[in-house]
């Protein structure tokens, strides 16, 4: 490719050109912290995974099960407030092999490829899930509609986050 | 092409220092159960469009934008937001419905401030990264400077913005939604500790959680809605360049509230703001502001607002009451929603909703909403209960 680029003159830079301040920069480093009120509805999602139970709530009008729960319908726009356990099996809907990580850095030779997935979760609505990780399978034995489980952390260790379910397994 | 605008619907919700109880979409769900309410229950699959203002970094989300239709009933509509103050976010509902786009338009804006813990940090990066950033001040040292500059400039004196500080957190304590209403006296800011002088700590407004939503329709739409509509007559914005050191009128002026102003006025067809529009809710995120807000927005001379405020002007009972909500100094600061807590109290009180606080004999009323530092954007509107 660069053989075939004719230069018509000037003067090319180089990354030392860079780190030798020849080519003025100006870096600065943002700090910011946020912690998210998590509300009502999502408060009690997170304080049922911590007991290792997947909680959804239940529109009055369009009957849907919504995961994750809502205090309120968006399509219906009503409030709601029936509470619904759904349980921790679904089956797979879509999935992904990443071999990249989240900074687009190449995944290592040793290292497996992350498996995100979307859940559709048995005692909810169709097409309502959870999106997660797959795990304890291989890329290649991965097929949408494939049952799965959810795999908990030890009681001890859930924090009342999306993480204290350590990924879906086949089940 | 140009038709009437007209807004049908209020609600508001969650107004607090910290808010811990409800989500950000909860919060925005309550206040807009309650502006469609407001509108005679219309469901929101009657609503055309949603406007919304939002700010990615103040929320933590970049694309925040995509996070709004959920609460407003916007899901599967026409959706858009506005990276500016609320009133920009209304501007753009006002012309989706002059044009004739659209009849019906929800406006919204929000804040969770106490979500940050680096509020500061933030503002902090607004300024300039090059030329700015690397001198580390807090960056309320950019306040200090207007507002040196604009009493050099105008005569005004420190007794007079400490003047201000006194009126609206006096006000306040008429509003239930207010948060910093107290009763100072002139001593308890000019003495307080200082911030960035000739900035004290009383002379900044205090952050605010809270959500508000109005709803606009057109002339047609809006009669068959309420029988209360609040006409929107002008609204105008306008931005000066970001560079701190060359403002174009310096940092002792607001041009972008005179350009904004003559924007809305030439619009309602305003052409002397004091004896036209009835009493005013205008920006005060800092006490200097509200002063030279009110000189930039020709309510008076240059230079004469101090004197004004002194001789009772714009108090409850004077001629032209500026921030009877308190204003951000007594009702606290929203962000993005900032400049929709000064539209709400120009609505409630042309709806004579405005309970304890209500001025009497009222027709026609101005909002006007500046950005914040380190910006130089404002937007006014003017509101009238005669179409």
């Amino acid at each position: 490719m660069q053989d075939k680029v004719k230069v018509a003159g000037g003067t090319g830079l180089s990354a030392e050109d860079i780190s030798s301040g020849k080519i003025f920069l100006t870096e600065d480093s943002l700090d910011c912290a946020y912690a998210w009120d998590t509300g009502v509805a999502i408060n009690r999602y997170l304080a049922e995974l911590k007991k290792g139970r997947i909680i959804a709530t239940q529109c009055k009008k369009c009957r849907r099960i919504m995961l994750p729960p809502r205090l309120f319908c968006e399509l219906c726009f009503i409030p709601c407030s029936d509470w619904q356990y759904v349980r921790d099996t679904g089956i797979v809907n879509t999935f992904s092999i990443c071999h990249v990580h989240w900074d687009a850095s190449r995944i290592g030779k040793d290292e497996k490829p992350h498996l995100p997935a979307v859940i559709e979760i048995d005692g909810a609505s169709p097409g309502m899930g959870i999106m997660h990780i797959l795990g304890e399978i291989e890329p290649e034995q991965i097929k949408i509609g494939m049952k799965v489980k959810a795999v908990w952390k030890a009681e001890e260790e859930r924090s009342g986050s999306i993480t204290d379910i350590i990924h879906f397994k086949p089940l | 092409m140009n038709r009437k605008v007209a807004i049908v619907g209020l609600g508001y919700a969650g107004f607090g220092t910290t808010t811990p109880d409800l989500s950000y979409r909860e919060m925005i769900f309550e206040a807009v159960t309650k502006c469609y309410e407001d509108a005679g229950g219309i469901p929101p699959q009657a609503i055309d469009s949603f406007v919304a203002a939002s700010e990615d970094f103040m929320e933590g989300i970049s694309i925040a934008d995509e996070y709004v239709p959920d609460q407003l009933g916007a899901v599967l509509k026409p959706v858009q937001s506005i990276t500016g103050d609320g009133l920009q976010a209304l501007a753009s509902a006002v012309m989706q419905i002059k044009t004739g786009q659209q009849s019906i338009v929800a406006a919204s804006a929000f804040s969770k401030v106490s979500n940050l813990s680096h509020h500061d940090h933030l503002v902090s990066y607004a300024t300039d990264p090059v030329y700015i950033r690397p001198f580390q001040e807090n960056p309320y040292f950019i306040a200090g400077l207007e507002m040196n500059r604009f009493l050099f400039e105008t005569g005004a004196t420190r007794e007079q913005c400490a003047e201000v500080v006194v009126k609206n957190r006096y006000n306040a304590l008429k509003n239930p939604s207010a948060h910093y209403g107290a009763k100072l006296t002139l001593e308890d800011v000019t003495e307080a500790p200082p911030l960035s002088e000739p900035l004290g700590i009383y002379d900044m407004s205090g952050h605010l959680d809270g959500s508000i939503v109005f709803l606009l329709a057109s002339e047609e739409r809006a009669r068959e809605l309420t029988d209360k509509p609040v006409w929107i007559k002008g609204i105008g914005w306008a931005t000066d360049t970001p560079n701190l050191d060359s403002r174009l009128e310096g940092l002792g002026g607001a041009v972008y509230a005179r350009l904004a102003a003559q924007q809305a006025y030439r619009m309602a067809g305003i052409s002397n703001p004091f004896n036209e529009i009835d009493f005013a809710e205008i920006d005060d995120t800092f006490s200097y502001k509200e002063l030279q807000h009110l000189e930039a927005l020709n309510i008076c001379g240059p230079g004469e607002a101090g004197k004004l405020l002194e001789l009772g002007c714009f108090g409850p009972d004077g001629d032209f009451p500026v921030n009877v909500s308190g204003g951000s100094l007594g009702a606290g600061y929203l962000h993005e929603a900032n400049g929709m807590q000064r539209l709400m109290e120009v609505v409630l009180q042309l709806r004579e909703e405005a309970g304890p606080r209500q001025l009497p004999h009222l027709e026609t009323g101005l909002a006007f909403a500046w950005r914040g530092v380190p910006t130089a954007t404002g937007a006014a509107a003017i509101l009238s209960t005669r179409v």
